[in-house]
């Protein structure tokens, strides 16, 4: 887990005692109990968290915070879960949303025209 | 009686929590959020005396006093509308209904986003993303970044990331265009860079911003701005540079940036990339308050605030029955600011339950508002008086009519 800032010049220490062990589209990572899914996948080295419904662009994070939706993923099957509020637990399993499949696409595309 | 209902722990929700606990009554505070604080947990710095505002204490603290006056806070819980039905408001969450008879919004600010070419490539975020990431959640946002758009936040932030050891390759602009085109005209930015000035340790800075201050002057500031930027906390400030691009193959790779004219236009053949992995994007702040729409609240856009504020008077009161703001929600300002305004939405509400007697404790705590934003430390807009003084004479204008219409 290279990417923490585990001591910091000002801030307390972080509590690296509670490891915890989770899935993200069927890889098995490691992250810190209390910590956010995002901020478990970024110490990882992973910021694409899903990929735009029709561009099928990747995405990762923007606002941190809740505000922005950009972060969506499924845990345990529940979809529209933002990774950034979400503390990421033991046995987690979550996944990247993904492109819909392009008939969606199409057959919106054939009502509107 | 019912309990009153808090959205939002803050810095303002928590305080207005503890001061109506305080005084017998039950309250409920509800954040979407993981932890209590909201943004003050991610805030860190150096005050003149040398002491630090350390955003996680200072938030724990607050959680710790609201817990021990008996206030009930539920996290992980977005509030996703309100309604008020007969004599109560309803607040809905995903998994619960709630109902009260005073009802305070305390859902603080949001960040105001920059398109920019390529600004959707995982490694760009918000600066304020990248605050909490290190100072939060401790995991480092990437190893070299770049901020583009130079306010109060984005200086603040630099410096955080850099006692955090993450490399800042430099802040700039983004380039005009018609979304972006305050953050982008240098001139504006100078105006607003003045006011951190008294946060730079370094001499330069502070020395330029004493001779910027006039318009003159500053015009002068920008036509012989170094074209690679003067230096605040050692990272290149780049007020003749924009950000023209954000490039990368499925994430950031690092963005394409050009020398602008002093009116902000692009200068051919000036394009040079910077590499870097992550890019904070930094366009400002406003109030976040959705909910006091959706509530029916009159609004209006003062400039001095953030943008549209939800109207009210001194003692954080609406115009709509048993609807109270404090905080950001009002006017984008510090956590000292966000905490004293929560104290007398307090007040007032505990005031309006019990039937008075909290009377002068209300004017003090109006007072303290004014000395706290007197002495803030951070200030996000100079004229942020003026914009209170505004809205008051909104206030008084609303009374009048209401007092018209009821006769
Ligand atoms: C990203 C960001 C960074 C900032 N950094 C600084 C800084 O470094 N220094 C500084 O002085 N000021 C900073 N500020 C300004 C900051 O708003 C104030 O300092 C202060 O935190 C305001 O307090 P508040 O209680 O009004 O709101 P906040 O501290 O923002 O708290 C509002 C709370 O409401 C919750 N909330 C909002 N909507 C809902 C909803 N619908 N349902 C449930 N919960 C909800 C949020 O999760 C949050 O916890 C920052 C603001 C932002 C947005
Ligand atoms: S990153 Fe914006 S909601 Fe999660």
């Amino acid at each position: 887990m290279t990417n923490r800032i585990l001591n910091h010049p000002v801030l307390d220490p972080i509590d690296e005692s509670e490891v915890v062990t989770f899935t993200f589209d069927n890889k098995e990572y490691k992250g810190l109990r209390h910590e956010s899914i995002a901020a478990a996948l970024l110490a990882n080295g992973v910021r694409t968290l899903r990929h735009h419904e029709e561009s099928g662009t990747p995405r990762g994070i923007y606002c941190n915070i809740g505000h922005c939706f950009e972060c969506r993923v499924s845990v345990n099957g529940e979809q529209g879960v933002r990774a950034c509020l979400t503390p990421v637990q033991e046995g987690m399993n979550i996944e990247s949303g993904g492109k819909l499949l392009t008939t969606v696409r199409d057959w919106r595309a054939s009502q509107n025209g | 009686m019912g309990k009153v209902i808090i959205i939002g722990a803050g810095p303002a929700g928590l305080s207005a929590a503890i001061t109506i606990a305080e005084k017998g009554l039950d309250v409920l505070v509800i954040d979407e959020y993981m932890v209590g604080g909201g943004r003050l947990l991610g805030q860190l710095y150096e005050e003149p005396n040398g002491n630090w505002w350390n955003g996680i204490k200072e938030s724990k603290s607050l959680v710790e006093r609201a817990k021990n006056a008996g206030v009930e806070i539920q996290l992980h819980t977005p509030v996703s509308n309100i309604e008020r039905i007969d004599d109560e408001w309803v607040i809905y969450t995903e998994s619960e209904v709630h109902y009260t008879s005073h009802l305070l919004l305390a859902t603080g600010a949001a960040e105001t986003p920059l398109p920019i070419p390529g600004w959707t490539l995982p490694g760009v975020m918000s600066v304020g993303a990248a605050q909490v990431m290190t100072n939060v959640q401790r995991v480092k946002p990437g190893n070299r970044g770049v901020i583009v758009g130079v306010n109060v936040l984005s200086s603040a932030i630099a410096m955080e990331l850099k006692i955090a050891n993450i490399d800042v390759a430099c802040i700039t602009l983004p380039k005009m265009n018609i979304p972006t085109e305050k953050s982008a005209d240098p001139m504006e930015v100078m105006n607003s860079l003045l006011h951190v000035s008294h946060m730079a340790p370094s001499a330069f800075v502070k020395l330029g911003s004493k001779l910027m201050t006039n318009d003159f002057m500053k015009r002068m500031g920008i036509t012989f701005f170094p074209k690679n930027g003067v230096k605040m906390w050692d990272i290149p400030i780049m007020l003749r540079k924009a950000v023209v691009e954000i490039y990368g193959d499925g994430k950031v790779e690092g963005v394409k940036i050009a020398t602008i004219s002093p009116s902000g236009e692009v200068v051919a053949g000036t394009e040079e990339n910077i590499s870097a992995d992550f890019v904070c994007i930094a366009g400002g702040l406003y109030p976040l308050a959705e909910l006091a729409a959706v509530a029916g609240c009159p609004f209006y856009h003062i400039e001095e605030l953030g943008g549209y504020v939800p109207l009210h008077n001194e003692q954080m009161q609406t115009p709509v029955e048993g609807l109270y703001v404090a905080g950001n929600i009002t006017g984008i300002e510090g956590a000292k600011v966000a905490i004293s305004q929560g104290v007398t939405a307090g007040l007032a509400i505990a005031n309006d339950v019990l039937g008075g007697g909290l009377e002068s404790n209300i004017q003090q705590a109006i007072a303290d508002i004014e000395t706290t934003r007197d002495n803030a430390y951070i200030q996000f807009h100079p004229e942020v008086k003026e914009g209170k003084r505004k809205l008051q004479q909104y206030w008084e204008e609303h009374q009048n009519k209401s007092v018209a219409i009821t006769l």
